[in-house]
């Protein structure tokens, strides 16, 4: 029941997609159990912040690049905000919603 | 009409592994028409896992994650409302008692069940934390992947630590397992499956008193110590998997329930704590068992309890239990 407001991140659209604004980007896979406990969260985030702020998912399996060698995921979920295509803050692990909506809210 | 004595609630569960599940499955078939408050830490331990064999009625196993998902919809069916979210504060000094979550909203209950569970222990050293998801974890099966042809480090010598270790040498080129005794504690069969993997080592009598580089944000090695010799000594590694044991979550009760020397809750007759109207069940409790399949037991007990107690009250101190009762 992916939202249609959740962006989907790839190694070849990032950067494209991700150049302009402020982005939340999900790192994420299908083995994850924490990850299942975050996506609902990533999901009402993408309703709330639609037209301010882009909030998608990156699946590390499929995208081997960005990830880890851009990111340096050494764990997820992990979650990171960009501005303008500039990294700029990181989460790791499981946080309250109210933590990811400060780290998104710091930069809008 | 609202009276001082009336709660929101006639039973309130914190937490939804399969001990809070339970109770709420329970309690819902009781028509108490539980609200279960989730906790970030949504699922329990087992969402951490993959295959759990050892639950009872599944003979090939059932992954941790899609066990808990169909608790969870059972629980629902019968009508347990399920509260996304955490609870910041308890008050069960007073009757009915409160519950205070994440947002501010406030929550009276007049029975409660506590299922907060056990989480992962760090190593207290301060740096392990720091470099949280940047090499160290308390997961493999969350964070085995990134390790793929490196070499990681295992801290500790019980079950969880050997399963950790054997899971990790499907990614990792070497790992490590460092322990503080010569001996392991972890159970007969899961010690010989890891002296028997070509791909783990030990080091046995040390202790890892610092993990670097914090500068790089990134693991590179740990530093360790001999407990007989004192010696100390630099291992190379990408990651650091911590597997000491778990801690109960019982932060948020402290001062308000009797609990024991480590943290955890004291139980009597069943799940009974020393607050009448507040029982506990699970890992948060039982620091011996701490099974899945004992603690849903410990659930449905709890629930029992919660059920019996709310029988035993004068009718004024029952809440108004009708379907539709919101918060």
């Amino acid at each position: 029941m992916a939202s249609e407001n959740v962006k989907t991140f790839t190694d070849s659209n990032f950067e494209e997609e991700t150049k302009q604004g402020v982005v939340l980007v999900d790192f994420w896979a299908e083995w994850c159990g924490p990850c299942r406990r975050i996506a609902p969260i990533v999901e009402q985030l993408a309703s709330e912040y639609a037209g301010r702020a882009t909030i998608g998912k990156m699946n590390v399996d499929e995208n081997p690049n960005v990830p880890t060698s851009r990111f340096h995921v050494r764990g997820i979920p992990t979650l990171v905000v960009l501005k303008n295509g500039q990294h700029v803050d990181t989460i790791v692990g499981l946080v309250p919603k109210e933590d990811i909506v400060n780290a998104i809210e710091r930069h809008l | 009409m609202t009276t001082p004595h009336k709660a929101d609630r006639e039973v309130v569960i914190i937490g939804s592994g399969p001990a809070g599940l339970t109770a709420a499955l329970y309690a819902a078939r009781a028509n108490l028409h539980p609200l279960l408050v989730e906790g970030l830490e949504a699922g329990g331990q087992l969402m951490m896992t993959t295959m759990v064999e050892n639950w009872p009625g599944f003979r090939d196993g059932i992954m941790g994650p899609d066990l808990m998902g169909e608790m969870r919809a059972q629980a629902e069916r019968f009508g347990t409302e399920i509260l996304q979210g955490n609870v910041t504060s308890v008050d069960l000094k007073h009757r009915p008692f409160t519950i205070m979550l994440e947002g501010g909203r406030r929550i009276t209950t007049t029975a409660l069940i506590i299922a907060t569970g056990a989480s992962a222990k760090w190593l207290d050293i301060g740096a392990d934390r720091k470099l949280s998801g940047r090499g160290v974890s308390t997961c493999a099966t969350c964070d085995g992947y990134f390790f793929r042809g490196k070499p990681i480090a295992v801290v500790g010598g019980g079950d969880s630590a050997m399963e950790e270790a054997i899971y990790l040498t499907k990614f990792a080129s070497k790992v490590t397992v460092v322990h503080r005794r010569d001996t392991l504690r972890a159970s007969k069969i899961m010690q010989d499956k890891a002296f028997k993997n070509p791909k783990i080592e030990f080091i046995w009598d040390s202790e890892v008193i610092d993990v670097a580089d914090l500068d790089k944000g990134e693991v590179t090695s740990i530093r360790l110590r001999n407990l007989n010799t004192g010696e100390t000594s630099t291992l190379p590694v990408d990651g650091v998997f911590i597997a000491i044991g778990h801690t109960p979550n019982t932060s948020l009760f402290k001062g308000q329930i009797e609990l024991d020397q480590t943290g955890y809750i004291v139980t009597n007759g069943g799940t009974r704590t020393n607050v009448p109207g507040v029982f506990a069940a699970g890992d948060v409790q039982d620091h011996i068992y701490r099974q899945a399949v004992t603690a849903a037991g410990s659930g449905c007990m709890a629930a029992i309890d919660a059920e019996r107690y709310l029988e035993s009250l004068p009718a004024p101190e029952i809440a108004d239990a009708h379907p539709s009762a919101t918060v």
